[in-house]
Order: structure tokens, then sequence, then C-alpha cells
């Protein structure tokens, strides 16, 4: 997409579309960011509203009280310093060698000062490389050398943001680094405008920005699925066996390798990998099992399909076993027709055009970034284990007649506690994640969850894990309570993994809150289902629990409430 | 290429780029005769004629243009040059 279709899209409708808002403050002109940030928006359908400050006018709006920027309430806050600028600073006050860290801590204070009138998220662009004319390559020796600062800049950019779950960085060097500085810079924009980049890079500059901000809105992608044959090695292993397919540090066969070393960091990440091959079982298994170039095992593999059937079908057949939605799968086959049946048959399913050539398919993919995320727990580490140990208990299950005689089997536990600095990263992500089991969809940053539970007089939480004889499902649900005026608690958020569903949990979760309220002395408790295009699964939610239905919200009686029966043990 | 080819292709990068039909440039006409025409849309148009025609001005050379026709004369000038 060139800069002029993105602005053609500004006289389009946006209507319809979810609103975000984003504020911009920059020390250069960023008027045509702020149209193709719209613009490109518009493509990926979300009304993105942009308040821009006035130009290099930073500090000055943070600390007017009155600023249009307090009043526009921005969901995300970017603060962009222009990487000339901060050149012509250092040089003018005497290239000192504490110029990273004034930088950061000043970026600090313009965080801290707009914090003090609002919430808001902070996007904060890095600073890219640039090769220092003034040392040369000695520049590294040289602490008091601007190449030495902008590098230590970014390193202490990337401890704030470690330490500060308010701000996400936008990593503009490394954007700068994939297209090539001298692709993405126009000295004359520069100099005549100060606009530091060329129309195209501004649009991949917007493009990677709304990526960000889309990862808080539960777009993120979880799952990748491989095609075989020519995707992960090269060759057919049907028809060439296993000697002869192309793995490993020779020719063509070290194009595989990349790619299986990047589903391999995917997986560690805690993206789920799945196989989706037209192959017979054993066949395509036997490379993962005795290959020894190959850096994927079965174990990485959370649902391996290969059989005759279309992809669609197989492709539908992973989702219901992971139970995740299609719009968070990413499927990878070298072959267009195969690319073409799913994206016609499963349009929400994620199917980037490889290249023709298998050695362009790495670069081709980093280049789409596909796994943006803005949270990486524990948990994350852990999925593929999780969904694995989820299979195992699927094909348990199928031996017991009963389902009753099942759960039993599991030996379930559940440890329920309110949240603590270790859980609230985890619930966040949940709150920004979950899109099915999820009464209200309110979507929370760490620094929103933090309040709510540090407001003892107006909320109380609830995080549940569960256990079984399988493993551990780590923390699968979450319950917000409101006290309300009325005496009633209002369910603010009511949020479960789909990974446990049918295990009797929702029930627990019910006796467990209305245990709270009983001790509390609270008659009520009031909850409300907000339909959206997702969590259709939940629309009788309260109506299955006992609720009544009364102006729109769901009401449950304390005081004659008979606790449930389900078969997971509480560990308290 | 002459004068009046240039002033035809650049009524149509304008057309595409400001994306209005009505558009119609003259040697006379300045920023102050086409609506979509500032300072924002401005660069976007010369940097879109300099991919067009394959030349690159300087910056004296987008400072000075007083109006479309001086703007041809230049793209004519490098372009017999090249």
């Amino acid at each position: 997409m060139d800069f002029k279709q993105i602005k053609a899209n500004l006289k389009k409708d946006f209507s319809g579309f979810k609103t975000i808002k984003v504020a911009i403050l920059a020390d250069s002109a960023t008027q045509y960011l702020t149209q193709a940030i719209r613009g490109m928006a518009y493509e990926k359908k979300l009304n993105i509203e942009v308040w821009e400050a006035e130009y290099d006018a930073i500090d000055i709006t943070v600390s007017d009280a009155d600023s249009e920027l307090y009043s526009f309430k921005p969901d995300f806050t970017i603060i962009f310093l222009s990487p000339y600028k901060l050149k012509k600073k250092f040089y003018k006050n005497g290239s000192s060698s504490d110029f990273a860290e004034n930088s950061v801590e000043h970026l600090k204070q313009i965080s801290s000062t707009v914090s003090s009138h609002m919430n808001t998220n902070f996007l904060v662009f890095n600073v890219p490389d640039a090769f220092d004319a003034i040392f040369g390559n000695f520049s590294g020796k040289v602490t008091s050398s601007f190449s030495y600062q902008q590098k230590k800049m970014n390193m202490e950019l990337m401890n704030w943001a470690q330490n500060d779950a308010a701000v996400s960085l936008v990593d503009l060097c490394g954007l700068q680094a994939l297209h090539g500085a001298m692709n993405t810079f126009d000295s004359r924009l520069y100099i005549n405008s100060d606009v530091i980049f060329n129309f195209d890079f501004i649009i991949t500059v917007a493009d990677n920005l709304i990526q960000v901000i889309e990862a808080f809105s539960g777009f993120a992608k979880k799952c990748l699925i491989l095609d075989l044959d020519n995707t992960l090695w090269g060759g057919i292993i049907g028809d060439d066996g296993i000697d002869n397919i192309q793995i490993g540090d020779l020719g063509i066969g070290k194009a595989f390798t990349e790619i299986q070393l990047w589903a391999k960091a995917l997986k560690e990440r805690g993206i789920i990998l799945a196989v989706c091959s037209k192959n017979d079982e054993a066949n395509a298994k036997e490379p993962f099992e005795k290959h020894p170039d190959m850096v994927l095992h079965t174990d990485d593999i959370a649902v391996f399909v290969a059989n005759w059937s279309n992809k669609n079908d197989n492709i539908k057949y992973i989702q219901s076993v992971l139970n995740i939605g299609f719009d968070s799968m990413v499927f990878i086959d070298d072959n267009p027709f195969e690319r073409n049946i799913v994206r016609t048959y499963l349009p929400d399913v994620c199917v980037p055009e490889l290249p023709e050539d298998p050695s362009e398919y790495l670069t081709y993919l980093n280049k789409l970034n596909l796994f943006e995320t803005n949270a990486y727990t524990d948990e994350d580490k852990e999925r593929t284990l999780l969904y694995k140990a989820e299979a195992l208990r699927n094909s348990a299950s199928l031996s017991y007649t009963s389902e009753v005689d099942f759960l039993k089997s599991l030996d379930m536990v559940c440890e329920t506690k309110s949240f603590n600095s270790f859980t609230i990263p985890r619930v966040a992500q949940l709150t920004q994640r979950s899109n099915q089991f999820n009464l209200r969809t309110k979507r929370y940053t760490d620094e929103d969850v933090k309040r709510m539970n540090g407001d003892h007089d107006k909320y109380h939480t609830f995080s549940f894990t569960l256990a079984d004889k399988y493993g551990s499902h780590g923390l699968i649900g979450m319950i917000i309570l409101e006290k309300k005026d009325d005496g009633d608690l209002f369910v603010d958020t009511w949020i479960m993994s789909c990974r446990v569903l049918k295990r009797g949990m929702e029930q627990f979760m019910l006796n467990e809150i209305m245990e709270y309220a009983r001790k509390h002395k609270i008659d009520n408790i009031a909850g409300e289902y907000i339909e959206t295009k997702k969590n259709g699964m939940v629309r009788n939610h309260y109506k299955s629990l006992g609720f009544t239905a009364k102006g729109g919200l769901w009401y449950g009686d304390v005081n004659s409430y008979q606790p449930k029966t389900c078969y997971i043990r509480n560990s308290n | 290429m002459n004068t009046d080819e240039i002033l035809n292709e650049c009524t149509k990068i304008f057309v595409d780029q400001l994306d209005n039909d009505s558009i119609t440039l003259k040697r006379e006409t300045t920023a102050a005769d086409v609506e979509e025409w500032d300072s924002l849309s401005h660069i976007q148009l010369i940097v879109a004629i300099e991919k067009h025609f394959k030349i690159r001005f300087t910056t004296a050379e987008i400072q000075g243009f007083k109006n479309v026709g001086d703007m041809c004369d230049t793209i004519e000038k490098k372009l017999n040059s090249k």
C-alpha cells in the first residue's frame, strides 16, 4: 500500500469499527504519521482517533493540566523523540557521557507527569542506530560518542519498560534495520519539513504501531499451523523417504532448518505449534522421531494432523482441540492451492502468501511480524505442555462411561486467591486475550488491575488455578467483584480459560464468590452479559447457574444459595 | 517530452494523489488555486512527481517554484540533461 491509498482511506466510513484513542507527543512533524495511522487502521477495521500535540511542545503539553491531551483521554500515548533532535541536543550539550541516562530520565518524567493526570499506555519509540561518522568505527570505545550513548539509551529504555507495566516500546531501531536506513529517510523531507521518514516508511511505522496496539486488544496470534513437505523440510517424505528429504546445513536444507528454528523459538515463547499435512501419519512423524537434523520434535507439536482430508477440515479439527479462535491461528504452507482453500473456507485464519523460493521464507515471515504480543508470563513458556496434557485428558475421558466418573478420576484441585504481584500480569493478560468465556470483555492493563486490586473498599478479586493428575492448568479463571452503592456485589469481570470447560469450574467459581458474599452479609450478586462476536458460549451463563433476570442484569440470591456439586477440591 | 506533455503528466499525478478529478493544471496555477494542495500534500506531490519522472529536485528548486509552470520548466530541464 502506498501513502496515497492510505490517505484515501481517511474519507471512508469508519462506523462500526472498534474505536481506539491515540495521542502523539513528538518533537518532529507528525502530520503524515497521524494520517498513516488512521488510514492504516481502516485496513484493520479499527477506528483509531488520533490527537496530535503541537509540534515540538511535549513538555508544555504534559505540564498543562488543561491540555486537550487530558480531556481527550487517550488509550495510548505515543512518545516519539526525533533521533535528529537527540543528536543535536547531544552535541549542543558537549557530548556528555550521561546523555542516555538523562534522556531516559526526561522520558520518565514526561510519563509520570501524564500518569498523574490520567491512565494511559505509553508507546515509546526507541532510537535508530546510526553509523557514527565522527569517531567512525572507534565510537564503541568512547563513552562520550553519540553512537555509544544512542545504544545505551536503547538499553535504558528497555530496562525502564521492563519495570513499568504502563510502558511499551516501539522498536524503531529494529524496524529501520530491517528496511535499511537508506530506504527510510529523505534528507530533504527532514530539512524542509522536519519529517524524519519517507512516505513508504511512514506507512511501515504506522503498521507496526497498530500491531502493538492490537496486541492490547485481544488480537494476538496464539497458534502456528505448519505444513510439512516443502515447508518444514525440502522434498516429499512419502516419495523421497527420510534419507532424501532436505534439512540440515547443506544447500536448500538450511532454509528449512531456519524455519524450524523460528517455529521452535516461537514455541518457547508460548505459541502453540500444530502440524497439518497431507501425508500418512507414520510417514509424517518419522523425521520428527528419527532424522538427526530435525530441530522440531513430536514433543514440540501440540496437535499433529497428517491425513488425506481437506486442510480446512483439519484446521477446524485443530481449532476444536485447542479451543481458540480461528483469528488467532497462522497457517504456513508452500502450496498456493492449499493456502487458497484455507483462505476461502476459513477467512479468519491468517495465511501468509509465502515466496516461491524457500530461502526467502524466513525473511518474508520476519517482515510480517505475525506474533506481536504485549505480555510474556511463565504460563506462556509452558503452554505446549498444557495443551499436550489436555490431549491426554481427552483420550482418558473416552474410557469412562459417565462424565462424573471421569471428573472424579481427574482428582482436581483449585487454589483461590486474591490477585497479587505474581498473578497480576497473567490476570491482565487474560482480560486482554480471552474472547470466548468472557462475560463483559473488559480489557485491563497491569496498571488497571493493580489499581482495582488495591482498592479494597470497592473491589474484591479472585484468581483460580486448576491442577489434576495430568498436570497443572495454571491460572485459568478470574473474577472481579465490585461493591455497588445499593449493597449488591456486581460481577465486573468473569473470565475462564476454555482449556477447562466442562470440568465444573464455573460451579466451583460461583460457590467461592457466593461464600464470600455470605461472609460479608451481602444479599445479591448481580451479573451482566455483554454480547460480542465471540462470547456466544456464555450467553446463558447466569441463567444456567440459576440467576434470575431483572432489568438487563442477572441476580443471584446469596441467602438461598445451595452450593453446586462439583468435583474440584479447594486447596485452602 | 515537451512542456505541454509535462503539464499533462503533472495534472494526472495531481488528480491521482489528491483524489480529485476536477483538477486541470495550467502554467499559472498555484497552490492557492487547488483546494487540497496544502503544505502537507505539497511534499507528497513533489515525491510523486520525482518518482514518475525519475528525477530529483534540490531543496532550493522546490523552494523556488512560484507556480506550476516553474516546476514544469525545471522538470523539462532535468529530463533534457539526462
